[in-house]
């Protein structure tokens, strides 16, 4: 029991208190004191964007929304011996099986919102319970993002000095990643699962960074089979592993002893990712069906170019050893762009892949934080071709406007000065000009009727000029000798 | 981060909210032969531009009134006029005479949703900027999150964008009304508000306080001298206004006439379908309907109306200051809206605009009115499919506000001024403020629920009108409870000189 003046001394504390926030300026105190320890901020960010996203429900969907629809049809109606042989549908089954079985476990919530969907003979079939299914399975499956993304942001680095929430690295990070322009448009309007990918994918760097190999490694390999794309990044994954974690000590010059190798070690990791290959490929090599799986994942009658917008050249791909001293996260990034730049049959869309890893670098470096601004600027663009019709203008204009404002004006004030120089704004300034020539004054001209894909041209030409030079300069980075032992 | 591109982001923010909206489907969508108020919209353009001004208010061949005649003031003629150029420029079809009836194209919808943008970006959102940075109180920050909550009611969203009107510009006309009064400049708030009643007549639900505030100010400064002068002027530019809108008009007194009868229909009824108002509610247990005539429902709501309305106006003409110019604004506002002749559903948003000027000052009451405004059109938005909007818009205002403003921190007896009721209540350990918060949770959850059954069961065969007969006595409910908070706020303040700023509390 408390006594009398205990309670009197209490009520003079909370007025105290209470003064003190009103005179010092209420909601940035409110801001810092309650956000010091407490993340209350990050559910709203998280919140603030699933509205949004719900909010798209009725906008335009590509193809992809059609190429899922059937997915779902194959894996719920027909046994696994045919899901890779059924081609009813021109958009075949072409990922690694883990992700056939999410769709099958997805096609058991599909039957309550409407049975036809999951007809295969229902090609093109898209009814409003349908678009509600698949939507809200893309906003549910970004919890695995939103989890990703809070576990990156907990292994940010802090920075001793303002007490001002907004520029805090982490809460920049948070922002930028789960208001990513790129993941809003690929997914929630033209349709993919890439938040939910990319989710694991930053789960799994963030588990490396926390020092949690195994999981990291485990996660890695859950990801490689449910989309296999990200086979570009394995070089850097397989590399960093290997090193620094099967190597368990170095010279004191830093370079690796080679006499250190743990067995143990080894073999854990590799049984992890052998067991998840084995569980996801397992029932297709029991059925001798790895040779139809194979060529359905690695089409290369395909062609070089996926259309005229991924702005890549194609050239040699390239796996950098040197990369193992300037961190993990770089190589991934670098990685990444490498095969965004030269790989084959290069979506437009795996620009995201190089572009939110180094969202993590950019509220880390003065320097990262410059090549990002250009990356993401140029990379988001390069974006616009895919959202064609008038209706979506409005939404990606706005939507850009945010994620480009919100980016500058959030680095700038974290790293205290400018982070581009003028060249390189008005390359970005000059992304505003294509913009205007390509939908106001080309539609005027007569060339219009004889050459219909000079716009999207234009448009790719101008924007790998950014992306490549986003990429020299983290390419440079890495080459560069470094003095700082492990960064990320 | 500066306080600029906060706001920019902020009103992004607000802009993609809104186009979001604007991808749902629209009144009356694929619902022949009358449609909806999206049709009626394309009427007028269709009518303005290809008719003569003195055979816009007729019934003619040409122009059918029993299929959707023009009920607004001129300046909405005007607006549809100027749209309907922009129409025919971009597609003649959209506007061609009795061909053009229940047009429907993807490219159409486009460009209606167009104009609401434009209209929305031109007239209400600059507004809502410079009321929340030169009118009201708090740091920089305080000011970007008022502007974000602002922007983010969703009864205005939903009715703009998704239902298809022009709220925005009448709104916001009176927004800049309350602007140009706030600031002092008298006579451009007056102008601003004479636009916005010669653009939508619901605009008058607001002139009881324009009058009194102003009159008010005029006594102040002194009948003999500059009040006196003041009132000419303001009186002088009221009246050029109105002349210069109703100007093709005024050549015929059988036209200014026959406008009045079209803005004004009394012979329609004391209400129409269901609507969260008096009449409504209490049609439940006594049919007034049929009971009283309808002249004498006409006398009844008025005399209702003005006596709902009187406390709050005399309070603000004695006491004419922007803080009482607020809530009386709310109040009269709220009194029509409950007591008057004719009213709609939608005339919930003539309160909700001065409601939403008070949310910086009291989060909590003007949160809750926001929600419960919203909820009341529920009925509307199910006949025009925009269930997921409302779910998701609603959700948005009420997480948002509440989080950005620290409505539930704020939710103090002594915050929510409820030291009045605690003297008529008479109990000395109720915390109010408790009881407040409960009651808010309370009632939430229970507008959640009822949209949820409202969308997922169907009523019994036997009350097919339940639901929204439900969301109307519950949004009425509401309203009355929070026309009595807002008169005793606006009334229980001591009308000392000394207190300026009653906001800051010691």
């Amino acid at each position: 029991m408390r006594s009398a003046n205990q309670i009197e001394r209490r009520r003079q504390r909370r007025r105290r208190r209470r003064r003190r926030i009103l005179s010092s300026g209420l909601y940035n105190t409110v801001m810092a004191a309650s956000t010091a320890d407490s993340w209350s901020w990050f559910p709203a960010l998280a919140l603030g964007v699933s509205f949004l996203k719900c909010l798209m429900i009725n906008s335009y969907h590509s193809t992809d929304f059609e190429v899922h629809r059937n997915w779902l049809a194959i894996t719920h109606s027909l046994p696994v011996s045919k899901w890779y042989h059924e081609s009813t549908s021109e958009w075949t089954l072409d990922y690694p099986p883990l992700f056939a079985w999410f769709e099958y476990g997805l096609s058991h919530v599909a039957q309550h919102f409407d049975k036809k969907m999951l007809v295969v003979q229902n090609l093109g079939y898209a009814s409003p319970a349908t678009v509600l299914f698949q939507r809200l399975s893309v906003i549910a499956t970004d919890v695995v993002f939103i989890y990703a993304v809070r576990e990156c942001c907990r292994s940010v680095r802090e920075e001793k000095g303002s007490k001002d929430l907004l520029v805090r690295p982490y809460f920049i990070l948070a922002a930028l990643l789960l208001w990513n322009y790129g993941l809003l448009i690929v997914d929630h309007i033209h349709f993919q699962y890439n938040g939910f990918l990319c989710g694991i994918l930053l789960l799994s760097v963030a588990r490396h960074l926390q020092g949690r190999h195994l999981e990291g490694a485990f996660l890695f390999a859950v990801l490689l089979n449910l989309k296999h794309i990200y086979l570009y990044i394995a070089p850097a994954y397989g590399i960093f592993l290997l090193r620094s974690y099967c190597f368990t000590k170095d010279n004191t010059d830093g370079s690796v002893r080679w006499s250190s190798l743990s067995l143990v070690r080894l073999i854990a990791l590799g049984s992890i990712v052998i067991s998840v290959c084995a569980l996801s490929f397992g029932p297709f090599i029991a059925m001798g069906q790895l040779p139809q799986v194979l060529s359905r994942l690695f089409p290369f009658k395909r062609g070089l170019c996926h259309a005229y917008w991924a702005p890549n050249i194609w050239a040699l791909y390239n796996v950098v050893d040197k990369a193992l001293s300037v961190g993990f996260l770089r190589c991934l990034v670098v990685c990444a762009l490498c095969s965004f730049m030269f790989g084959w049959h290069v979506h437009e869309k795996a620009i995201l892949m190089a572009i939110l890893p180094l969202s993590v670098l950019a509220v880390e470096s003065r320097e990262d934080a410059g090549i990002f601004l250009m990356l993401a600027t140029t990379g988001h663009y390069s974006l616009f071709p895919l959202l064609f019709t008038a209706t979506e203008m409005p939404t990606k204009v706005l939507l850009i406007l945010l994620f480009t404002l919100y980016s500058f004006t959030s680095l700038k004030k974290l790293f205290r000065g400018f982070l581009l120089n003028t060249l390189e704004v008005t390359y970005l300034l000059g992304l505003i000009a294509v913009e205007i020539i390509c939908e106001v004054v080309y539609p005027l001209l007569p060339w219009k009727q004889t050459l219909p894909f000079v716009t999207l041209l234009a448009k790719s030409v101008y924007c790998s000029l950014g992306v490549s030079y986003s990429f020299i300069r983290l390419y440079l980075s890495i080459l560069r000798p470094t003095d700082k032992p492990k960064e990320l | 981060m500066d306080t600029w591109s906060l706001l920019s982001i902020c009103v992004l923010l607000g802009l993609t909210t809104r186009w979001a909206v604007s991808l749902n489907s629209y009144s009356g969508a694929g619902k022949p032969p009358m449609f909806g108020d999206y049709e009626a919209q394309r009427h007028w353009q269709e009518i303005t531009y290809n008719l003569p001004v003195h055979e816009w208010y007729f019934n003619t061949t040409d122009n059918n009134l029993n299929y959707w005649g023009l009920d607004y003031p001129p300046l909405t003629a005007y607006h549809s006029l100027l749209c309907g150029h922009v129409a025919s420029l971009i597609n003649p079809d959209w506007v061609e005479l009795h061909t053009s009836q229940g047009f429907e194209s993807s490219a159409h919808k486009l460009f209606m949703r167009a104009t609401v943008l434009i209209a929305d970006l031109l007239m209400y959102v600059p507004a809502v900027v410079l009321y929340c940075f030169y009118l009201s109180e708090g740091s920089n920050r305080k000011k970007v999150c008022l502007v974000l909550c602002i922007l983010l009611y969703p009864g205005l969203i939903l009715i703009d964008y998704g239902h298809f009107q022009y709220n925005s510009i009448s709104l916001g006309l009176a927004l800049w009304g309350v602007l140009g009064l706030g600031l002092g400049w008298d006579m451009l708030g007056s102008l601003a508000f004479v636009l916005a009643v010669n653009y939508k007549q619901m605009e008058l639900y607001h002139s009881l306080p324009f009058f009194c505030y102003l009159l008010g100010k005029c006594f102040k400064q002194g009948m003999a001298g500059r009040g006196l002068f003041l009132l000419v002027k303001i009186a002088v530019t009221v009246l050029v206004t109105f002349t210069l809108c109703w100007l093709p008009f005024l050549t015929d007194p059988g036209q200014v006439l026959q406008v009045l009868h079209r803005l004004f229909p009394v012979g329609r009824g004391l209400f129409e379908d269901k609507v969260a108002n008096t009449w409504c509610s209490l049609n439940v247990l006594i049919k007034i309907k049929t009971i009283l005539s309808t002249d004498t429902q006409l006398y009844l709501s008025l005399a209702a109306t003005l006596l709902a309305a009187l406390p709050s106006s005399i309070k603000l003409l004695t006491k004419p200051t922007l803080w009482q110019f607020k809530l009386a604004l709310v109040n009269s506002s709220l009194a029509f809206f409950l007591f008057s002749f004719q009213v709609h559903e939608k005339s919930i948003l003539l309160p909700a605009l001065p409601v939403c000027l008070l949310l910086g000052d009291l989060p909590l009451p003007a949160v809750w009115f926001l929600q419960a405004s919203t909820f009341s059109m529920l009925p509307l938005f199910l006949k025009d499919g925009l269930f997921v909007p409302y779910a998701v818009t609603s959700s948005a205002f009420v997480f948002y506000s509440v989080y950005l403003l620290s409505a539930l921190e704020h939710s103090s007896e002594e915050e929510l001024r409820l030291r009045p009721v605690r003297r008529l209540v008479c109990l000395p350990r109720v915390d109010l403020g408790r009881i407040a918060r409960w009651t808010f949770y309370l009632s939430v959850a229970a507008m959640a629920g009822l949209s949820f059954m409202s969308v997922a069961l169907a009523p019994p065969a036997r009350l097919p009108d339940l639901f929204p007969l439900l969301v109307s006595v519950f949004s009425f409910l509401h309203f009355l409870g929070l026309l009595l908070y807002f008169n005793v706020v606006q009334i229980a303040e001591p009308p000392s000189p000394r207190r300026k700023n009653p906001k800051k509390t010691e």
